[in-house]
């Protein structure tokens, strides 16, 4: 790892003025996706800010039904958590279908959703990759590209977001609440969080420089049987090829997301009002747009298929 | 004197080969581009296998490190150091991590267990025992990781901590063979003891569950 300094701050307001006043820094939570990376030199933070003491790390219910979960809370302690256990179904099993117990044990939520990409060419220092290094070219467009996008990509990225909590998130229509250096606060929904690669795959999110996210807050449950239901190369301890999140009511109305796919967990409410009419109708309007490679073109019927199996359990 | 005379023990040769290590490690690791130069040192206080340690870590010092180079308590294992592989599996305030995925600048004050503070060598932890008795390793190496995650995940299971194989996740899980499997993904056995691992964490949880 390159050398860099680290503080320990013990509030959000202490952890956003020690960002202001030191250029090139980083938040540290978990670190098990930032610590990986510095140690492939593909982040290089002079800076590391660890906001592990500074609280947010509880789940509360809000007054209007809804909870809102610190940005410190552990991905075992939200699946954990009785009520999102109950009635917010698909939040849990997104979750434990990712990652490992131990990186579970120590993930935060704000972490989980910031979780750079596993397209291999990012992690591959030898190769050109415009999000690791703009400008530098996009091996993965004619190189192996069997894991990547086939939608909402770029002529210059073709990467995916890998959470599986942030598709449940996104399902969830989940508010992200910011924090800013003046103190002042601002919310977006998780649809707004991330932003299409474009020209610049490197900038991710619309998060500004030295904002906080300080909690994820969920609506009053919708209801309704939730599934997760992830595709992979092994049956645990693996990124999904495709995954599909759906919530359905018994009336056959309801929504769906998908991870794998896209820069972003993959949602389209026209696709919501076609899941009545089945998975061929859904996966046509969700997947409308897509261009995919040559090798990665399976994903498409993948997802038809595995949406076409959750809403035959859905009404069995 | 005969080449018999000579009494190396692979436990000498490994506590030979770690303490080559330690010296090395006086410098700092270096990143693929070799920065070298070193951050300023900073104090830790953590406690370890209920002993009190007071040190003082380059920032880079992953736990791991923390624990290997810096204390010698080689018990924990390093295999690829990116939290894929589990050898590096040790318990903090009672909830298995990886060790090489965390600073040990961000542990002040935390306790952690490693495997040397699971047993003695004369008085073995049940899981200790269950791992000889079921041969569950055969080259050793991912044993220790193995053995502090199997003692969480007994844990975990006990507290309800809920798994993605749970046909409904709200329930309280049960400990089958299925259960252990899934929890026990994150550490690999690269030689395969896998069947093995699985019959010593049954003959334990089935007696405690």
């Amino acid at each position: 790892m390159r050398p860099f300094s680290y503080q320990r701050a013990t509030s959000a307001a202490e952890a956003l003025r020690l960002a202001s006043e030191l250029p090139g820094a980083r938040f540290i939570a978990g670190g098990t996706n930032l610590l990986d990376l510095m140690k492939l030199s593909i982040e290089r933070p002079s800076h590391l800010i660890d906001i592990n003491r500074i609280g947010l790390d509880r789940i509360e219910d809000t007054p209007e039904g809804g909870l809102r979960i610190g940005a410190l809370v552990r991905n075992t302690d939200l699946a954990s958590h009785k009520r999102v256990r109950k009635e917010y179904a698909v939040l849990t099993k997104a979750v434990v279908a990712g990652a490992s117990g131990q990186i579970r044990n120590k993930a935060s939520t704000a972490g989980n959703l910031l979780q750079r990409t596993r397209c291999p060419y990012f992690y591959n220092t030898d190769q050109p990759c415009n999000k690791r290094n703009p400008g530098s070219g996009c091996s993965a467009i004619g190189g192996f590209s069997r894991s990547l996008a086939i939608i909402g990509a770029s002529d210059t990225c073709i990467a995916t977001q890998p959470s599986d909590m942030a598709v449940a998130l996104r399902l969830l229509d989940a508010i992200i609440e910011i924090e800013r250096q003046d103190g002042s606060g601002r919310t977006i929904p998780i649809a707004d969080l991330y932003k299409a690669p474009g020209t610049s795959p490197d900038v991710e999110t619309t998060l500004a420089a030295g904002e906080l996210i300080t909690a994820v807050v969920l609506p009053p449950p919708s209801g309704g049987k939730h599934f997760y239901h992830k595709v992979r190369d092994r049956a645990s301890y693996a990124f999904a090829l495709v995954s599909v999140a759906v919530i359905v009511h018994d009336n056959g109305s309801g929504k769906v997301a998908l991870g794998g796919v896209a820069p972003k967990p993959w949602r389209l409410e026209t696709a919501d009002a076609a899941l009545p009419l089945g998975a061929e109708a859904a996966t046509a309007t969700l997947l409308a747009s897509a261009t995919p490679t040559h090798e990665n073109a399976y994903k498409i019927p993948l997802v038809e298929r595995t949406l076409g199996s959750i809403l035959s359990q859905a009404r069995s | 004197m005969k080449p018999s005379d000579i009494k190396v023990s692979r436990r000498t040769v490994l506590i030979g080969t770690a303490a080559t290590a330690a010296i090395a490690s006086v410098r700092p690791s270096l990143g693929a581009t070799g920065d070298e130069v070193a951050a300023a040192r900073m104090p830790l206080s953590l406690s370890i296998n209920r002993r009190s340690y007071d040190v003082e870590v380059d920032p880079r010092t992953t736990l791991l490190d923390l624990l290997r180079e810096n204390l010698k308590l080689t018990g924990t294992k390093k295999g690829c150091d990116h939290g894929q592989c589990g050898a590096c599996t040790v318990i903090v305030n009672g909830r298995r991590i990886n060790s090489c995925l965390s600073l040990a600048l961000m542990h002040q004050g935390d306790e952690c267990t490693t495997i040397e503070g699971l047993g003695e060598p004369d008085q073995l932890h049940e899981v200790q025992s269950a791992f000889i008795k079921h041969d569950a390793f055969q080259c050793g190496y991912c044993t220790p990781g193995q053995i502090c995650s199997s003692v969480a995940v007994m844990d975990e299971i006990k507290r309800g901590v809920p798994s993605h194989v749970m046909a409904d996740v709200a329930a309280q899980p049960g400990f089958t063979e299925t259960e252990v499997r899934e929890r026990m993904s994150g550490n690999i056995c690269r030689c395969g003891a896998y069947s093995n691992i699985l019959d010593a964490i049954m003959d334990v949880g089935g007696a405690t569950s």
